[in-house]
């Protein structure tokens, strides 16, 4: 089921790549088809962030998690590149769970 | 020089786009690194995890995949939910086609690379020539670093034990975090990012894990539709 999944989602998002390079581009042109394709990206990934850090199963947690995710917000503002970024995310979580085991 | 597509690229010019691209490339392509070690965490085999970098090869829509399968969601929400992320491409490569001007066999070939990193480096060259080298050479560079940091990643995160000890599962919402900022500058986008974070929070306790984030697409796809304000420009990765 895992590997159904992982071959057609990447054949799927090849696909996706190829029609943009493969279709007229006046079907851009649509403001509504130009508006989602800029919305899209931004709810997915902000819902992404809220789930990864806020969720546990079906329910809501604030744990080490969200710290690292504070401590990512702080790296972000300084400028750090994407990798530093992850780092310190992972890097705070971690240390909070030396000192509060569980957390 | 602008809009002359077949002019040959001036060395100078042509060694500075190489080097701009090669340095893009190289930041980029280490990240595999994170991808690689977060996706074993999430239950993935190194090899399902190799299969993604070099299938799939965008990095939100791998993040997005191993995102839901850590939640313990359903491999087809993660599926959807990185096919959602993935028609960023489909945008990209409209407004690379006529820049670009592959066609035949080399079209289907390049496909592969359209992503963030080489649509950012090749969009704003003027000649089709500059375009090209910056494309060609940023793409390449990230597919090969890409794969290649996959792979030390998932062996390393397989080798290093449970993945919360070392603060892995905090590294996957920094990872979106950093992927979503440079598109916060956008007030527009600000407002969007809230809305889909609290419906998606909202959906948490009634939905199957992976079920939320597509909830949230929804609301872009309804905002989208609903909203009358003049079409803005369409954003680009900025750097």
């Amino acid at each position: 089921m895992t590997w159904l999944a992982i071959v057609s989602a990447g054949v799927g998002c090849y696909f996706l790549k190829l029609a943009g390079v493969s279709l007229p581009s006046r079907v851009l042109e649509h403001p509504v088809v130009e508006r989602v394709a800029d919305l899209i990206p931004v709810a997915l990934l902000a819902a992404l962030v809220a789930v990864q850090v806020f969720a546990d199963g079906t329910q809501l947690t604030v744990d080490a998690r969200a710290a690292g995710l504070a401590a990512a917000v702080v790296a972000l503002l300084l400028r750090a590149p994407f990798l530093v970024v992850v780092f310190v995310a992972a890097a705070t979580a971690a240390l909070l769970r030396l000192v509060f085991p569980g957390w | 020089m602008a809009d002359a597509p077949t002019s040959d690229l001036a060395p100078a010019e042509r060694h500075a786009i190489v080097r701009d691209s090669l340095g893009v490339g190289i930041a980029t392509g280490l990240y595999g690194v994170s991808f690689g070690a977060v996706s074993v965490a999430a239950g993935l085999s190194v090899l399902q995890t190799c299969a993604l970098s070099l299938v799939m090869f965008t990095g939100a829509s791998q993040f997005a995949f191993v995102g839901v399968a850590a939640a313990g969601g359903a491999p087809l929400s993660g599926a959807l939910t990185a096919l959602m992320l993935g028609t960023r491409n489909t945008l990209y490569g409209l407004k690379l086609a006529p820049l670009l001007g592959f066609q035949g066999w080399r079209r289907g070939a390049i496909a592969q690379l359209v992503i963030d990193e080489s649509t950012a480096m090749s969009v704003t060259r003027t000649s089709r020539a500059a375009a090209r080298v910056g494309f060609v050479t940023t793409g390449l560079t990230v597919f090969a670093l890409w794969n290649l940091f996959t792979l030390i990643g998932a062996v390393a995160g397989n080798l290093i034990g449970d993945p919360k000890t070392y603060g892995l599962d905090a590294a996957v919402g920094g990872a979106f975090l950093a992927l979503l900022w440079p598109r916060l500058s956008d007030p527009r986008n600000r407002v969007i990012a809230v809305c889909a974070a609290a419906v998606a929070l909202g959906v948490v306790p009634i939905t199957a894990a992976g079920v939320p984030v597509l909830v949230a697409g929804g609301v872009a796809l309804l905002a989208g539709v609903l909203t009358r304000t003049a079409a803005d420009e369409t954003e680009l990765p900025r750097r």
